[in-house]
């Protein structure tokens, strides 16, 4: 299809149809981390007094330089369309690889955060975390669920991107077709929203 | 062809330029300078509102310029604020009976 002439392959274009195929398969992501959300309120509702000591375990500024990691890539990406649309290909494609650094930037600091947790023997089913009140072992439950399934996702995001990269490059994405790299930053600002909620809830505990 | 027509007027109109979205990421960015400093102060339950009400103004400006609902059709913003808000009931009622069960 990808060969066809221009005029040719524009016959069956929907991209608003695409579009709205990409936000349908959002609220279903959305269902997925508010039935965690609901989970998470009803806990801190059941224990919120070890829910304050448990969150002082986590480092806040490792939090906010994460948070600010994701919220300029999630700008890059913005960018990246925008430059697309203005047809310059590779001023698009520099953006998408820097959403792609800044995405790996805020992985190698969860690695090194959880690897911090672990040495201190805090990871689910430890003995040190067993020996803890029942509200802190939810607590950190729910934080290796949330932010590891958050993690997931910008690691999917991270592929996604560079598979951006490749159509943009290849001309599969051009600058009057470009509803996949629109699709994927949906995807990307959805992992940017989970993210703004996750932060206040598990790190701003004070 | 009408179809592609249409599309066409769409797409035009989601032509944001740079300016908006640093403007955005810069007010995003402040905005997490804001919840990290107020969280140091103790408002009592008001704290989390606090928090929430914040991550709240941050997810509405990534909703309209991030992901373009403002230049979308209507269609767009109703499918997402039927969404949000069945989000809100399932969270409400879940909630409420859950603290229900918990007081008696």
């Amino acid at each position: 299809m990808s060969s066809q002439e221009h005029a040719v392959a524009h016959a069956h274009r929907d991209d608003i149809g695409a579009r709205m195929g990409m936000w349908l398969f959002l609220f279903t992501e959305l269902i997925l981390f508010g039935g965690m959300f609901i989970l998470y309120s009803v806990y801190r509702y059941k224990y919120p007094d070890a829910f304050h000591l448990a969150a002082k375990e986590l480092n806040t500024i490792v939090g906010t330089f994460n948070t600010a990691i994701l919220l300029t890539s999630s700008l890059t990406m913005a960018l990246s369309i925008t430059a697309i649309q203005r047809k310059q290909k590779a001023l698009s494609i520099f953006f998408q690889m820097l959403t792609i650094v800044l995405a790996l930037g805020f992985m190698v600091n969860k690695y090194f955060e959880w690897t911090a947790k672990f040495h201190h023997g805090i990871y689910p089913g430890s003995e040190t975390l067993l020996a803890q009140p029942a509200g802190e072992i939810v607590f950190f439950g729910l934080y290796y669920v949330m932010t590891g399934l958050h993690g997931l996702h910008v690691l999917i995001g991270m592929v996604l991107i560079a598979v951006m990269m490749r159509f943009t490059s290849t001309g599969i994405i051009t600058s009057d077709s470009y509803v996949k790299l629109e699709s994927a930053g949906l995807y990307w600002h959805l992992v940017d929203i989970i993210w703004i909620f996750l932060f206040p809830l598990f790190y701003l505990i004070t | 062809m009408e179809n592609n027509h249409e599309e066409q007027l769409v797409h035009t109109e989601h032509k944001h330029g740079y300016g908006v979205y640093i403007l955005v990421w810069m007010a995003l960015m402040a905005l997490t300078g804001v919840t990290v400093a107020v969280a140091g102060i103790n408002f009592g339950g008001l704290t989390i509102a606090t928090a929430l009400v914040i991550a709240s103004i941050k997810t509405y400006l990534v909703l309209t310029i991030f992901m373009h609902l403002r230049s979308e059709s209507k269609t767009f913003r109703a499918f997402v604020g039927v969404a949000l808000l069945f989000l809100i009931i399932s969270f409400i009622l879940l909630f409420s009976d859950y603290s229900f069960i918990v007081r008696n």
